[in-house]
């Protein structure tokens, strides 16, 4: 797995947010998009996509995009 | 004895999902008020202990994955004839739509709806409920008065619930009443890890009573459905949600 594959299947849960905006460092929960569903899509993509349970306590302790992915990666 | 009308003495029920939350209790509570329980879950180690906190004789418990006719068949063969039968047994998995999959959808359905039906379809053919008896099924408002982002799955499989308690109620009468409760957000394990306590305490902001529920306000509220203090409900859904409907 590496973090731009995983950045591409996080872009692919946002609907007007372009993935060049998308990069390691963002601080995802501060992007307008951001809301309640995303969040359950990212927990459902990582589900779908590398067989890794993410619990709502994951999304809430990463900060950037590469926070969460570090948190997916170490759950494979 | 003193007065009440909420008694369960001399009364045999049937509970499923006993082995944890609102099943649990509910259990505890219709033990307290008198009843003979049948306990029944997947989960054996949580059955032995909803069985060792009920108060009273001759309580039991049958260890049973409801989504297997197999088991469906062995469980009502088993059974003793019923007073009251709660369906409480469900599960859940917040899912937006776009990621709903074959594997969770049947699932949840299996669980949440085709359990219900196929088991009330039984104790029935079989003769299980006597004259009199209490039909009640844990609903939920979600699916049924309200969405929620994830929660399509579970709210399709409650929805459908929901109709099927009306007809059976109508079929039933007038021998047995069939009436659900519709609880908002209870403290139980049901949600899993799904959301953060910063979550849970900005969602409860969203009731008017400002607290989600405990297994133990719905309980009470199965109980008097259970009792002959409802004996011309039927039919009926029965809202516990700490307001959360009225906005
Ligand atoms: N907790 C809530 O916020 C809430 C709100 C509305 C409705 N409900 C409903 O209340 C009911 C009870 O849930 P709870 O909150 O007490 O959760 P819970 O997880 O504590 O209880 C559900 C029980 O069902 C059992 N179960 C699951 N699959 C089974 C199977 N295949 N066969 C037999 N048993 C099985 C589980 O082992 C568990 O003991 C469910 O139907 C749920 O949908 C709960």
């Amino acid at each position: 797995m590496d973090i731009k594959d995983f950045i591409e299947k996080f872009a692919e849960q946002f609907d007007d947010t372009p993935i060049e905006n998308l990069t390691a460092e963002v601080r995802f929960k501060e992007l307008d998009e951001w809301s309640s569903l995303i969040a359950l899509s990212v927990i459902a993509m990582a589900d779908e996509e590398y067989n890794v349970t993410l619990v709502a306590t994951d999304i809430r302790n990463s900060e950037t995009i590469e926070d969460l992915f570090n948190a997916v990666q170490s759950k494979l | 004895m003193a007065y009440n009308p909420f008694t369960l003495e001399g009364k045999t029920i049937l509970v499923t999902g006993a082995a944890g939350g609102i099943g649990r209790a509910t259990s505890i509570e219709c033990a307290k008020l008198g009843a003979k329980l049948v306990l029944t879950d997947i989960n054996e180690a949580g059955l032995q202990e909803t069985l060792s906190s009920l108060e009273g004789v001759g309580h039991e418990f049958k260890v049973a994955d409801l989504t297997s006719q197999d088991a469906l068949d062995t469980l009502v063969a088993e059974l003793p004839l019923l007073d009251g039968f709660v369906s409480n047994a469900g599960v859940t998995k917040p899912t937006p739509v776009k990621f709903i999959n074959n594997t969770d959808l049947e699932r949840i359905m299996s669980i949440n709806t085709f359990a219900p039906i196929y088991l009330t379809q039984r104790l029935l053919k079989k003769k299980k409920f006597n004259s009199g008896a209490s039909l009640v099924f844990t609903v939920s408002i979600g699916g049924v008065y309200t969405t929620a982002p994830g929660n399509a799955m579970y709210g399709a499989s409650k929805g459908a619930l929901q109709v099927f308690v009306r007809n059976v109620a109508l079929e039933g009468a007038p021998r047995i009443r069939c009436n659900s409760v519709n609880p908002g957000m209870v403290n139980t394990n049901l949600a899993g890890r799904s959301y953060s306590d910063e979550d849970k305490a900005k969602d409860m902001e969203t009731y008017p009573m400002k607290r989600y529920g405990e297994p133990r306000d719905v309980a009470l509220a199965i109980v008097y459905l259970l009792s002959d203090a409802s004996s011309w409900v039927t039919g009926h859904s029965l809202i516990i949600d700490g307001g959360k409907t009225l906005y």
